[in-house]
């Protein structure tokens, strides 16, 4: 697909860091406010789909390299099996660092959140997600050139 | 009789779902009709879960010693929407195989095709 | 013959979804529901988490949440396998 008009690619400009951050501020609070892992990955995952849409694949495909998504899918997934496997004395998903409300108001807390394993498998499944959306839909935009016998850049595109 | 109108709308949304799955002959619209239904289930699991005057269970936003509504259908719900993704997202990529493969997405002309 | 076959399920399948809608709650009263009231009194209380859904995802029932995890990740292996490098010709 040939690059979007001006328009589109300063919008894409302005716009696809904030996703980002916004996609890390619903992973980070998952536990306190609405929202959580899933989501806040879906929203992270916006930002190579806006990129693949203003900009086009040749130019995407040079930017990044899918092992960094393949990376981090595979972290997030270990981190998230390793934390619950963690609590195995008591059970598998054993809250096993989380503190009670009391103690809490009582001393304040410390870098680890008081909720305990929920934030930080929030931030395990956030990652993981993030990664596997990034990856299905770079595969999907590579599997377009399939359909084509010339390379990748010579499809009748959009305006320009 | 008024008061249960999400449920009718459920069951509007379901039938709406279920004639275009049965009458489209598009494979786009079939995906299309799937992620329908599967919309209609998921507003009939949170929405059976709802108590009258409940808030949303969180408890920063809810306040001291209100009822909140039911949180397990939630959870249920969001654990099917992930599902629904991973399922749709592998459906389209079916269909741009079939597309590929048939160069046609009519159901009658891909069954006539069989090559 | 068919179109009858089929209109006599069709009105089968409607009686009994008929049925079953008839018997269902009312909006707004789901019932006595103790696990959620334990789980809604619990996880402020024990688990110090202010969201409730999100605890029961990633605490109560985390097994739920790592076959989904598997089904994503088996979702992504098969578009991954489908549109991989040298198909070219299929």
């Amino acid at each position: 697909m040939r690059p979007l008009s001006v328009v589109v690619r300063t919008g894409c400009d302005l716009f696809a860091w904030f996703l980002i951050v916004f996609g890390a501020n619903v992973i980070i609070h998952g536990d306190v406010t609405p929202g959580g892992g899933f989501q806040g990955g879906a929203v992270a995952a916006t930002f190579i789909t806006l990129l693949l849409v203003a900009y086009g694949g040749k130019k995407v495909f040079s930017w990044v390299r899918p092992g960094i998504f393949n990376g981090m899918l595979i972290f997030g997934l270990m981190a998230f099996f390793l934390l619950g496997l963690m609590g195995f004395p008591n059970s598998f998903f054993y809250n096993f660092i989380a503190v009670p409300h009391e103690v809490v108001q009582a001393t304040g807390h410390g870098v680890i959140p008081p909720s305990g394993t929920i934030a930080l498998m929030d931030i395990a499944v956030g990652i993981e997600v993030a990664g596997a959306l990034s990856i299905i839909v770079l595969s999907m935009f590579r599997g377009i050139r399939l359909f084509r016998e010339g390379p990748m850049e010579e499809e009748s595109g959009h305006d320009r | 009789m008024i008061g249960n109108a999400p449920f009718f709308v459920v069951g509007v949304l379901f039938l709406m779902g279920l004639v275009s799955l049965f009458l489209s002959k598009n494979l786009i619209k079939i995906a299309i009709a799937i992620s329908i239904i599967g919309s209609a289930v998921n507003i009939f699991l949170v929405s059976l879960g709802y108590r009258a005057g409940g808030t949303i269970p969180v408890h920063f936003l809810a306040g001291e010693g209100s009822t909140m509504v039911l949180p397990t259908p939630q959870a249920m719900t969001l654990t099917a929407i992930v599902i629904a993704l991973a399922t749709t997202a592998l459906l389209l990529s079916l269909i741009m195989l079939v597309w590929r493969h048939y160069g046609t997405l009519d159901i009658d002309e891909i069954r006539r095709l069989r090559g | 013959m068919k179109k009858i076959i089929f209109i006599v399920a069709a009105i089968i399948v409607g009686a009994m979804v008929v049925g079953a809608v008839d018997s269902i709650r009312p909006f707004g009263e789901p019932g006595a529901s103790p696990m959620d009231d334990y789980f809604i009194a619990s996880a402020l209380k024990d688990r110090s988490s202010e969201n409730v859904v999100t605890s029961i995802v990633f605490d109560y029932r985390g097994f739920d949440t790592i076959g989904e995890a598997a089904v994503l990740f088996t979702a992504l292996c098969a578009i991954t396998a489908l549109f991989r490098e040298g198909r070219k010709k299929l």
